[in-house]
């Protein structure tokens, strides 16, 4: 009787042991690796045979052929070095990388989103190291310019976004905003808009001629963010909403959230925008205004490889200039950083690979696939049509100063919230008042607990 | 759960026996728990140590990457609190009524016609028609009710052809059709698995009661409630935790059709768990969902093997 008694007893004893020597200690210290501080160098050939694990998201038409052929170069350059490229979508990406980079076995490089749910998190965990010291060394400071750096940094504790330590850089540009059907406004006798007046005014001539003026697609919650980032930004204008994602001042309840929000509500009742489009997906809604059957279509500029090749000629781009302003203001910033991890066992072979990857001759790379480069050489005159809109566009946006962030930056949570309450809005599921509330509440959450 | 049944009732059952019998029979426990190691061993390791460290986690602040701050209960109250998550526990009821009592209320219906058709030609045809979207992915099942319902797919095409354009809708983007269409795939899912259980039932019954309650001049309903459905108690038990614990482990369906949209109005527990964990940085949070989750899970399965007829255990 004791004999059974005592084998039971062991058996609780025994897993209780375990699973108090597992969790012994909270969740997630002493996992992370402490940052090298030891010399950098640019030798890659002396590094002997080594394999870069890669991980990216430039699964986008035109950006996976430049990735391929740059991974090819930089291989042929240094036969020592093997690339593993492990490419998956955004949303792929976003959830497994937070898994692949607390394992042990880490990649080298990975393409870390801006903000404080992804790169601040990482750098808080010790996950990503700080490239300042790369930076001495192939000078990304002086090629990129001020803004564009500052999204890619954060302070050292990962609590403070645009802070004093770099920790990735990118390859394209990235500005949201209309992509319109030159054929449509033509027929309706209207100019490509480049104000949220002219816009509504282009979008009701539509209407009334019958041609659906908008096309949006919003069953997977994302585009939510961009088409309340390009309206709020061309109502709040670019100060007010930089303050508001970075947290340094404003509400979303202020009038312009409002106002934005009450704006996109009405596009909905009047059905400027496609009709439950909750429920119709972002390709469908692409794929419409594709083939020609809507007049604009909001995205950004990583979709110009595949609109060039629907469309050729008759697409425009466009992005809206606040009342008051001279120069147009939107979401944009630059795609996915570049960032090299801290387990990682080849820093200096990292470093030399997404410099490789980055530099001016990837650029010429990224254009040659039709896409828009980070940092556009300043003797490239681009294509007619498309490409010198998205082009010049990027232009006027980065250096006037027009760049606001992508919404989700603002909390760890705010992707879920923001688009949610988008979903909602647009269904007029809430007031634009409740709809702010709803963000607001989230913010002041998170920015109240820095 | 296994070993201590088995532990408990070898401790009755040694109970009062001589010395020299005891020890002969701890050689042969040891014995026996050798057997039973390995897979006490893989269960501790897959089930019940991961088990008590979600526990662990869901008291804690956690992102997963960082340091987790110590959060007490806090987690739980939110659940509570939180409207997001108080409505996924919402929704999972809803999901309830669709996955479980639904099919089980159709099966019936259908049982009680098909069990008084014997003779029906190519019985076993249908059978497996009926029951084949439970041997389909669940996601191939998803992708295609995506279709199905999608602002041009199926449903609104029929719609349209019989004249019925003002029904027609945007199924799982409407803030009020979504949590119905995405349960009424569970009801379709579920009443073939009911089916098949009851018309195993059914022909467990001695032919003989059906015929004495004909002579007797029962209708067919009298035949059902007198005879059919006392038969069946133990089907439906089965057929009824089977379902309802489906219904609250929901994962599949709502992140492929919907991701808990459009707003939070389809999100289910199970999907804000992975949510949390995995995409938001919750780990916390999403731990406590878990945790409670499963609590749920057991307690509604023991109350529903209370209804288990004691004779079938």
């Amino acid at each position: 009787m004791n004999g059974k008694k005592r084998s039971w007893t062991g058996v609780i004893a025994v897993s209780v042991a375990v699973a108090l020597s597992l969790t012994a200690c909270a969740p997630g210290s002493g996992s992370a690796p402490a940052a090298s501080g030891g010399p950098v160098s640019k030798d890659v050939a002396g590094a002997g045979d080594v394999t870069l694990t890669v991980w990216d998201q430039n699964t986008d038409e035109g950006i996976t052929d430049a990735q391929e052929k740059l991974n090819a170069a930089f291989s042929a350059k240094y036969p020592n070095v093997k690339i593993d490229r492990v490419t998956q979508s955004f949303a792929d990406l976003k959830t497994t990388l937070k898994l692949a980079l607390s394992g042990d076995n880490p990649p080298d490089v990975v393409q870390a989103n801006q903000g404080y749910p992804d790169m601040g998190a990482f750098v808080q965990g010790g996950l990503i190291r700080s490239l300042n010291d790369y930076d001495g060394l192939y000078d990304w400071s002086s090629y990129y310019p001020e803004s564009l750096l500052k999204i890619n940094s954060f302070s050292a504790d990962g609590k403070t976004w645009q802070g004093d330590n770099l920790y990735g850089i990118s390859q394209t540009g990235e500005v949201v905003g209309i992509y319109y059907n030159k054929k449509i406004l033509t027929q309706l006798g209207v100019e490509a808009p480049t104000s949220l007046d002219e816009l509504e005014q282009d979008m009701a001539a539509a209407k009334a001629a019958g041609i659906m003026p908008m096309a949006y697609g919003d069953i997977e919650k994302s585009p939510g963010i961009h088409l309340f980032g390009v309206v709020q930004a061309a109502i709040a204008g670019s100060d007010a909403v930089n303050k508001l994602v970075t947290g340094a001042g404003g509400a979303w309840t202020d009038d312009a959230s409002v106002t934005a929000a009450k704006t996109i509500q009405d596009w909905s009742s009047k059905g400027y925008i496609t009709e439950g489009a909750n429920g119709v997906s972002r390709d469908d809604a692409l794929a419409q205004f594709e083939a020609g059957q809507s007049a604009f279509y909001v995205v950004g500029t990583w979709k110009q490889a595949a609109i060039s090749e629907a469309m050729g000629d008759d697409a425009g781009f466009t992005t809206l200039i606040p009342k008051g302003a001279d120069s147009p203001v939107t979401t944009g910033g630059e795609g996915l950083a570049w960032a090299v991890t801290t387990g990682s066992k080849h820093p200096d072979v990292a470093a030399a690979y997404i410099d490789f990857i980055n530099n001016a001759d990837a650029a010429k790379t990224f254009i040659d696939e039709n896409s828009l480069p980070s940092v556009i050489p300043a003797d490239y005159t681009p294509k007619p049509g498309l490409e010198t809109d998205v082009f010049d566009t990027y232009g006027k946006v980065t250096s006037s100063g027009g760049l606001v962030p992508y919404l989700d930056y603002s909390t760890p949570t705010f992707y879920d919230t923001l688009t949610s309450a988008v979903q909602q809005l647009t269904d007029q599921q809430v007031t634009p008042e409740a709809f702010t509330d709803i963000l607001q509440k989230d913010y002041s959450g998170f920015v109240g607990s820095k | 759960m296994t070993v201590t049944t088995r532990l408990r009732s070898g401790e009755t059952r040694t109970a009062g026996v001589a010395p020299s019998r005891t020890r002969r029979r701890r050689v042969a426990s040891l014995k026996a728990f050798l057997y039973v190691a390995p897979a006490l061993a893989f269960s501790l390791i897959f089930l019940i140590v991961p088990t008590l460290q979600t526990a662990w986690y869901s008291l804690y602040d956690w992102n997963g990457l960082s340091v987790a701050t110590w959060a007490g209960v806090q987690n739980y109250i939110d659940i509570v609190q939180d409207e997001q998550l108080r409505d996924s526990f919402m929704h999972v009821g809803v999901l309830v009524v669709f996955y479980s009592f639904l099919p089980i209320a159709i099966a019936l219906l259908l049982t009680m016609v098909i069990s008084r058709a014997h003779a029906l030609r190519g019985m076993s045809f249908f059978r497996t028609v009926l029951f084949l979207p439970q041997v389909i992915a669940s996601v191939v099942i998803a992708t295609t009710w995506l279709s199905i319902y999608s602002p041009n797919g199926l449903l609104n095409t029929l719609l349209r052809a019989i004249g019925l354009d003002s029904l027609t809708h945007v199924w799982l983007g409407d803030f009020n059709t979504a949590l119905v269409s995405v349960g009424f795939v569970g009801t379709w899912l579920n009443v073939g698995l009911c089916l098949v259980l009851f018309l195993s039932g059914v022909g467990n019954v001695q032919p003989e009661l059906f015929e004495a309650a004909r002579l007797d001049g029962a209708s067919g309903l009298q035949e059902f409630f007198g005879i059919t459905l006392p038969a069946l108690r133990g089907q439906i038990t089965v057929a009824l935790t089977l379902t309802v614990v489906s219904s609250l482990k929901t994962f599949d369906l709502v992140y492929i059709t919907t991701r808990g949209g459009p707003g939070n109005s389809t999100s289910v527990p199970a999907f804000e768990a992975y949510n949390r964990a995995f995409n938001s940085g919750q780990v916390g949070s999403a731990a406590s969902v878990a945790v409670v989750l499963t609590i749920g899970i057991l307690l509604i399965t023991a109350l529903i093997g209370r209804l288990q007829p004691k004779d079938t255990e």
